[in-house]
């Protein structure tokens, strides 16, 4: 008999694992270290919220849903998002309930990737987008961004990306994993590309609640870009549910049909419980509140802190990641990341995990508690100093 | 009197932990220390911050106190209303905090002691012969759970993996 590895699927074998495995199952097990690697919120879901859910167990809400989801969800969703982008998505037939954002984007690639068709993506990004367009029968096409530009993607550069096999674009910003974000202007000039090249857009917008200077411009929400983009957002970070697995995407009427018809054959429908407890959340606005205002105070000490300590921090403006240089030290951000955990038990994750053009940089998550904040960098600043680079003040 | 955005930012995280060095707030807030120095004594001097107190679980550190909620139903006086009998309630150190309530009673006073006994008599001796209280009702804190926002119980530890992507 063959080696079973030599049944896997093509495509499937064809996508590299994780080079780094091994350091994460490092990281996971070790005492005493403090995780800058972690890519959710450091908050548990506001109580009222858990409560919700607690209270619809309570009461027997143990069923399937409509595929498309709880219609009483759908309709304050809707709302909710009219009054937050000032777009309208029916709550009958463009909005559609799924099991995480990481659901969403996937059926998005599936209904509308033919063999062979092209996908536009920048970088450094969510690790999940490539693989997912190769499931799906795609090409990706990356677009490197750099510091020089604050990672942020130009219109030109997806612009001279574009061929006849061009299907879509996908766009994450706040991103993960720069902090990244993108003003109107910038989005517009990329509208106007989508536009003339007559493209779809997949926005992934699930950091967008985290915006901390100005407001997040919903990609949607841009002349005529209604109808091009599907819009894709959850309540993983904003609400700190990332366990709850319930995402949601909006969207034009046929994409979303065809999109609900795959979700109805393989999840049927996201998780009710999930559901129930969205219903509080979306009430739970000072909470959401509550928790940006405290990763801003985060996020100024940490990309102060970073840059003092010598590690170049542009400024991120969303998500909760600030993304600085380790250029100064000469290490790989592989190399970086592994001695800073053996060294002084921090982790961060190297920013080569998240594109070829994330090489040289680390993530930093600041969602995680002052106190844990100060200890990492205090140690980030041993660690340095090990290898004689010294405080800025 | 309305605060700025940047002192109403300078309460909250005080509010938070008022151990906080003026420098970390400085960083916190994007502002200059020397700023937050600053606004931190004029908001001293309003007296809109009042003190700076730890929040202390006593029975876990195995100080007996006893302390005590009473219920005061008072006659309010003309002109003052219920302020002067409020004042005068307060100023006994004995009395904790007194605030002015809605419904069956008027005021609620929280009062400290090392005994039940003490607590009683100083109820029975200071309060209820005041000329303008009419009832009072004893409660007896028996434990806490929350206090100024502190939930007393084990802290419940992260259930985050170390790495997520």
């Amino acid at each position: 008999m063959n080696r079973m590895s030599d049944r896997v699927a093509e495509k499937i074998r064809q996508i590299k694992g994780s080079g780094i495995r091994e350091f994460f199952d490092i990281a996971q097990r070790m005492e005493g270290a403090i995780s800058l690697g972690v890519g959710e919120p450091d908050f548990v879901t506001p109580w009222s919220i858990r409560e919700a859910c607690i209270f619809s167990l309570e009461k027997g809400y143990t069923s399937y849903t409509s595929n498309w989801g709880l219609l009483e969800l759908r309709e304050a969703l809707s709302d909710k998002i009219y009054k937050e982008t000032g777009v309208y998505y029916e709550p009958e037939g463009e909005l559609l309930l799924t099991t995480g954002v990481s659901e969403a984007s996937d059926l998005a690639l599936r209904a509308i990737i033919n063999p062979g068709e092209e996908v536009i993506l920048h970088e450094p990004s969510y690790v999940s987008y490539k693989p997912c367009t190769a499931f799906a029968g795609g090409t990706p096409v990356c677009v490197p961004t750099s510091i020089e530009d604050e990672f942020k993607v130009q219109a030109e550069r997806i612009e001279e990306k574009i061929t006849e096999r061009t299907k879509a674009v996908i766009l994450s910003y706040p991103n993960n994993p720069t902090g990244a974000t993108l003003s109107r202007k910038e989005l517009e000039e990329i509208a106007d590309v989508v536009n003339e090249h007559d493209l779809l857009v997949i926005s992934d917008e699930v950091y967008g609640r985290l915006t901390y200077e100005g407001t997040h411009t919903c990609f949607a929400s841009l002349n005529g870009m209604k109808e091009r983009t599907i819009l894709l957002n959850g309540f993983s970070k904003a609400y700190a549910m990332t366990g709850w697995r319930l995402g949601y995407a909006a969207g034009n009427k046929e994409i979303l049909e065809a999109m609900m018809k795959i979700h109805q054959y393989v999840m049927m429908c996201a998780p009710i419980t999930a559901q129930m407890a969205a219903i509080e959340a979306l009430r739970c606005d000072e909470e959401v509140e509550r928790m940006v205002s405290e990763y801003n105070r985060r996020r100024r000490v940490m990309v102060d802190e970073l840059n003092n300590l010598g590690l170049a921090c542009f400024e991120p403006k969303g998500a909760f990641y600030a993304f600085p240089s380790i250029q100064i030290t000469g290490l790989t951000s592989a190399e970086f990341a592994k001695r800073l955990l053996f060294d002084e038990k921090v982790v961060v994750i190297p920013g080569s995990v998240f594109g070829a053009c994330g090489e040289g940089f680390v993530r930093c998550a600041y969602a995680v508690s002052q106190y844990e904040l100060k200890e990492a960098l205090k140690r980030i600043e041993r660690f340095l100093e090990t290898m004689g680079i010294s405080k800025n003040r | 009197m309305k605060l700025e955005y940047k002192e109403e930012e300078i309460l909250k995280i005080l509010e938070e932990d008022a151990r906080i060095s003026d420098s970390e707030i400085a960083e916190m807030v994007g502002m200059e220390e020397d700023e937050v120095k600053e606004i931190i004594s004029e908001l001293e001097r309003k007296g809109i911050i009042r003190s700076y107190k730890a929040v202390i679980n006593h029975e876990r550190a195995g100080i007996e106190i006893v302390q005590a909620l009473i219920d005061v139903k008072v006659s309010p006086e003309r002109n003052t209303g219920y302020d002067a009998i409020a004042e005068r309630i307060s100023r006994f150190p004995e009395v904790r905090s007194v605030r002015l309530v809605s419904g069956e009673y008027d005021l609620s006073v929280l009062v400290s002691g090392k005994t039940m006994h003490e607590v009683a008599y100083f109820v029975a001796e200071k309060i209820a012969p005041l000329e303008q209280v009419r009832n009072t009702v004893t409660h007896f804190l028996l434990k806490t759970y929350k206090e100024n926002g502190e939930i007393y119980g084990e802290e419940e530890k992260g259930k985050r993996l170390a790495v997520t992507l």
